[in-house]
């Protein structure tokens, strides 16, 4: 099963009980394929179980990267949130073994 | 045009490598500046809690340890300078002791000074509609009897000053973490406040820095194919009078500084890119140019700067309760089974013995638990072991203590193959809210004073 492990790369981190995760294409063409199906709505729908808030991305394309925050992610976060990960520190991980087929034309544009 | 300032950073966070500052400088002895980052969003609550106790934790006392290790460098005529938020809560404290330290070593020619003014809890806890939390809008009357801690995020401002007036080291509280390079900066090129686009890269350059080995590798997606993972470099930032930059680290360290190094520290914690805010400047990450410019070297330019927003952003903390989490490892057949099944009946239990708890969480780490389950490799039921941890808050410590007390007993109450039990009960920790706010900038007043 092909994840977006395949074409990307990611960081993630916290920010009070919110966190962000910047997705990065491996290459140009991938960054472009990222940008065309990788949505808001999807990484939302994928980390439901969390309860984060509506999701909202931001391209950057200089840097062949989308930023997606999650609001409330973390639940409470920092010193609040019982969770082991009350940072966020595990979420690019996470978002990283996405399997492509969920995305709605999973035909990778350099296979 | 003069040289490119070399800033390093040696403590991404408080509780990082210890001996980071002496290996940089013996490495590098020709840095400019060392740059040491203690404070997280409720490090200073944690603080105001310890200092009760003991006047000398009001600071992150580590730092004089890094002072201590630096002092044959110094007395061999090292020149490296230091800019740290070590103060926290008291940099005056900080200060004194390291002035104590450097006396003791005979380097009184060294100059301390500290920054302060950051401290607007009174302020805050005055109230008003200003301090409205950014995360939930909720009117900070609602906790105003139980705030802690309400610290500004000052500048590069008190920095720059100090150094210019001939600082070695310079000890602030609370400042916006790419201030501690943007300060040095300003102070060796001149720049002003109009300066954007060149206080943007050094801002961008701070940013970077801020995290310690994070940029050279560390925390990195590729970790596994990094070379000398055993010892990732700390970072080292050559900053030129135009503000563009070169990342690198020193030669003979581990991990890399790739352009996908950059890049993935370039947006950590990062909300909306083309606005950046910071006390100095905001900052666009849009016009950001990012080249690999040799081994272990990657060049970042175009940053653009506007003017930064005429408030300062405050983070403050308050009581909220107390805490335990509890961890236990179940090995055998049907572990996770068993694991959460005996970690839901010490919460029956305590609950059938009257207490209230706000909140409880049962994990089965082994199962994907850090994610929420999301992802699922094997069944739960192929596990052979799991770690089991048990977590409860409350409003008040009763009932969480009570909780610590519930754990060890599984050893004999609970599934056949627990253990892992030898660490002792679990601890009661205070909880501290946190209270993201803005205050206007002509109600703090950032001080600046050499010891």
């Amino acid at each position: 099963m092909k994840t977006l492990r395949s074409i990307a790369y990611a960081r993630s981190g916290d920010k009070g009980s919110s966190a962000n995760i910047a997705v990065f294409g491996r290459t140009p063409a991938d960054y472009a394929w990222l940008r065309e199906h990788l949505t808001a709505a999807q990484v939302e729908a994928w980390f439901k179980p969390l309860g984060p808030g509506p999701v909202v991305r931001y391209d950057v394309p200089n840097l062949e990267a989308l930023n997606f925050v999650l609001p409330g992610v973390l639940a409470g976060g920092g010193s609040c949130s019982l969770r082991i990960d009350a940072q966020g520190k595990t979420l690019g991980q996470a978002l990283l073994a996405m399997p492509l087929d969920l995305l709605p034309e999973h035909s990778h544009s350099t296979d | 045009m003069s040289r490119p300032l070399k800033i390093a950073n040696a403590s991404g966070f408080w509780g990082d490598q210890p001996d980071a500052a002496a290996r940089l400088v013996a490495r590098q002895p020709d840095l400019d500046y060392l740059t040491l980052d203690y404070l997280a969003e409720v490090s200073l609550s944690i603080m105001a809690i310890t200092r009760a106790k003991d006047p000398a934790a009001s600071y992150a006392r580590d730092f004089v340890e890094v002072v201590q290790s630096l002092v044959k460098f110094w007395q061999d005529g090292g020149r490296t300078k230091i800019v740290t938020n070590a103060g926290g809560l008291d940099p005056h404290a900080c200060g004194a002791a390291v002035c104590a330290e450097l006396a003791r070593a005979g380097l009184t020619r060294l100059k301390v000074a500290v920054v302060a003014g950051d401290d607007v809890l009174a302020r805050v806890q005055a109230g008003g509609p200003d301090f409205k939390n950014l995360e939930t809008g909720a009117d900070v009357a609602t906790v105003a009897g139980r705030l802690v801690t309400a610290n500004a995020y000052l500048g590069a401002e008190g920095i720059a000053a100090a150094l210019q007036a001939g600082a070695h080291i310079v000890i602030t509280g609370r400042v916006a973490d790419p201030s501690l390079t943007v300060g040095p900066c300003c102070a060796h090129f001149a720049w002003t406040a109009a300066d954007h686009d060149r206080l943007a890269g050094a801002t961008v350059a701070g940013h970077l820095l801020e995290c310690g080995a994070q940029a050279c590798g560390g925390f990195s997606t590729d970790w596994l194919e990094l070379p000398g993972s055993h010892d990732i470099g700390f970072p080292v930032a050559e900053i030129s009078g135009d503000g563009t930059c070169v990342l690198t680290k020193p030669a003979g360290t581990g991990g890399a500084v790739t352009v996908q190094t950059v890049k993935e520290q370039l947006l950590y914690e990062i909300g909306d890119p083309g606005n950046y805010l910071s006390p100095d400047v905001t900052v666009s990450f849009l016009t950001l140019r990012v080249e690999q410019d040799g081994p272990d070297r990657v060049r970042i330019a175009g940053a653009t700067g506007r003017p930064p927003p005429d408030t300062y952003k405050v983070s403050a903390t308050y009581r909220h309760g107390y805490k335990a989490h509890g961890m236990l490892t179940i090995f055998g057949e049907q572990a996770v089974t068993k694991a959460r099944r005996a970690g839901e009946g010490v919460l029956r239990r305590l609950r059938e013995a009257g207490c209230v708890y706000r909140e409880t969480l049962v994990e089965c780490l082994g199962t994907g638990a850090s994610v929420g389950g999301i992802i699922r490799r094997v069944p739960e039921n192929d596990l052979i072991e799991t770690v089991l941890r048990v977590s409860v808050a409350a409003d008040t410590a009763e009932p969480v203590k009570r909780f610590t007390r519930e754990i060890a007993p599984l050893v004999t109450c609970g599934p056949q193959g627990v253990t892992g039990y030898a660490s002792g009960r679990p601890k009661v920790m205070p909880v501290f809210g946190y209270w993201p706010c803005l205050i206007p900038r002509s109600a703090v007043k950032p001080v600046w004073q050499m010891l």
